[in-house]
């Protein structure tokens, strides 16, 4: 089969040097990973900070060489064939300041689409095209520098989609936007791929609703590994069976989630301390489970605050499959 | 984003050069935030003419305290304008891709189909043109203000020479730059290291043959010491007898140093770009 993506036991290994006497060490940052994403596909890599999307992604943009394993996109080899590579190719990332701040928005663009061998007339008209689009044409002759980190994005995303490239990488692209900036970019990047079944599109993301609303396919990742990969539904659809559970609780007052673990019918519990009260989710299950903990909680005197009954979504998915939440893996690792 | 013009369906699909199209294409689309820079942002005119001319009156001061030779001023005043190209491929050129990584640039420079060299080409050429703006009004400034006088024998030999050094020491910026990317973080102390020596040994304030002939050739190295002792000859009545080496040797000692620098320019950036690859130094802090 023609994939946009393939990987084959892709590592990647960092090596880290310590102190003049002692030995590099090595940071295991991918690890036989293996992917395919077909010709047309939104794909969504899935993970918290530090899991080895933004690796992934830098091996794929051949900015960077894999320790093992082979990977190619767009039917090129990225260690072999780096130049075919790039001439199809392009990549956008949440809170880039790239461009040169002196420079108005259509010039940066402008000298962007030089560098891809684009005619200036092409460049113009598509420039002004997409600045339309993302809604940035009054700001097109301000300087890069006076635009706030949102419109900095969008003009970020037009660099990016100014190419029109067979693949797409977008790493964390609504990173540090406001909701409504947010909702717009995700609505853009899936209108994107829809008009034109030959557009690939990988997608990071450590937001659980823009990889559920958006991707076709999503990889789940951490510390390196593909966890699972397959359709949002049909992740979530492995956790139709369980009761999952979110409790707004009075704080546990040193009660680990140890005490709830043990229970039977408990198979995950996530703890997130929030100001004056703490947030439990449990994947359960069967309902009945419920009331063991909840007796528990009587016992050491926590009070519920707010009790609700959700359907499975990615994060309890990730949940399931980690044990911790992205939340939870996100603070061990700092 | 404005929902109704979403479509880009009825954009055709978008042509694409490669080859020396997309090479020229990518050094003047390079060059243009230098040449553009320069006309928006004008405190350059005080940084960079007001306070070398401080520096050229300073040892104009002291040659005609000592009643040195006439010419004397004219090389202090011609040694202060190509200062300013010194400074611009030490501070714009060699830490240049240092900066560009800083700021995310490098890496989309990197991934993008064109040719490194044409990134490091329209550098050279926008800090070159822009430079020579600079150079030319502290070098009339200087002339009006110190009533320089000068008796140009061959402007065939000026031009060439100027373009020659100009050629050699913008080639030996771009070196510079790759050595300065895998340095990392040094490169701003190495800029700051090498500054202030290289206007002595360079000979911007006075001609090189008052150094012992081995430490004058050590010096040629530098591109500007002998583009500037090869000028002076060409435009001073006293410059030959000043001179380090003939004219038509200088030359051919620049050509060599063209082809030397932009040589190892090729090669170093290639060598560059593969270690920062193999390591991950192209967007992340050193590991």
């Amino acid at each position: 089969m023609d994939f946009a993506i393939h990987t084959q036991n892709i590592g990647r290994i960092y090596k880290i040097r310590g102190g003049k006497k002692s030995e590099p060490k090595e940071l295991v940052a991918l690890h036989d990973v293996d992917l395919q994403v077909q010709r047309g596909e939104l794909f969504g890599l899935l993970g918290p900070n530090g899991a080895g999307k933004t690796t992934l992604i830098k091996i794929l943009t051949t900015l960077l060489g894999p320790s093992s394993g082979l990977a190619t996109v767009a039917g090129f080899d990225v260690v072999k064939e780096p130049e075919k590579v790039r001439a199809r190719i392009n990549m956008v990332s949440g809170g880039e300041s790239s461009g040169y701040g002196l420079l108005t928005v259509r010039e940066n663009l402008w000298m962007f689409s030089q560098f891809y061998g684009i005619p200036t007339p092409v460049a113009n008209a598509r420039i002004k095209h997409l600045l339309e689009v993302v809604g940035l044409q009054d700001r097109a002759n301000a300087k890069s520098s006076d635009l706030s980190t949102g419109l900095r994005q969008k003009m970020n995303i037009v660099r990016g989609f100014m190419t029109d490239p067979d693949v797409l990488f977008l790493d964390e692209p609504t990173l540090g936007l406001d909701v409504g900036a947010s909702r717009e970019v995700r609505h853009f990047i899936r209108s994107w791929v829809d008009e034109n079944p030959s557009r690939t599109l990988l997608l990071t993301t450590h937001y659980m609703v823009e990889a559920d609303e958006l991707c076709d396919r999503v990889a789940i990742i951490n510390q390196g590994r593909v966890l699972a990969c397959d359709s949002p539904t049909n992740l979530k659809r492995h956790l139709q069976q369980e009761a999952i559970f979110r409790l707004e609780v009075s704080p546990l007052n040193g009660l680990g989630v140890e005490a709830f673990q043990n229970l039977t019918g408990v198979h995950k519990v996530t703890h997130s301390p929030q100001d004056g009260f703490a947030v439990l989710q449990f994947i359960l299950a069967e309902e009945q489970a419920l009331a063991a903990v909840v007796n528990v909680m009587a016992a050491n005197n926590i009070r519920i605050l707010n009790l609700q009954k959700c359907e499975p979504t990615l994060e309890d998915v990730f949940v399931y499959l980690v044990g911790q939440s992205m939340e939870e893996v996100e603070r061990s690792g700092e | 984003m404005e929902n109704k013009t979403l479509s880009m369906e009825n954009l055709p699909r978008v042509p694409k050069n490669t080859g020396w199209r997309l090479f020229i294409q990518t050094v003047i689309a390079r060059a243009y935030p230098r040449l553009i820079g320069q006309q928006r942002e004008k405190s350059w005119m005080f940084f960079d003419i007001f306070l070398p001319m401080m520096g050229v009156a300073a040892y104009v001061f002291v040659y005609r305290a000592i009643q040195a030779p006439e010419d004397y001023i004219g090389f202090v005043v011609v040694g202060g304008a190509m200062t300013a190209f010194w400074l611009n491929v030490l501070w714009s050129m060699s830490s240049q891709l240092y900066w560009e990584k800083e700021q995310g640039n490098l890496a989309l420079f990197i991934m993008a189909p064109n040719s490194m060299m044409a990134i490091l080409l329209g550098m050279a050429l926008g800090g070159m043109v822009a430079t020579t703006l600079r150079a030319l009004a502290i070098m009339i400034l200087g002339s009006l203000m110190f009533q320089v006088h000068y008796a140009v024998g061959s402007f065939g030999q000026l031009v060439m020479v100027f373009l020659l050094a100009m050629t050699a020491l913008y080639g030996m910026g771009m070196m510079a730059a790759s050595l300065f990317l895998l340095l990392s973080r040094e490169a701003w102390h190495i800029s700051n290291l090498a500054q202030e020596p290289v206007y002595l040994i360079s000979g911007f304030y006075f001609p090189i043959k008052s150094f012992n002939f081995w430490v004058a050739a050590a010096a040629s190295v530098i591109p500007l010491t002998l583009g500037l002792d090869a000028m002076r000859q060409l435009v001073f009545l006293s410059g030959p007898s000043l001179g380090f080496l003939s004219v038509p040797l200088e030359i051919g000692i620049l050509v060599a140093l063209c082809i030397v620098f932009l040589v190892g320019a090729r090669y170093l950036l290639a060598y560059m770009e593969r270690l920062a690859i193999r390591e991950g130094r192209l967007t992340e802090s050193r590991r």
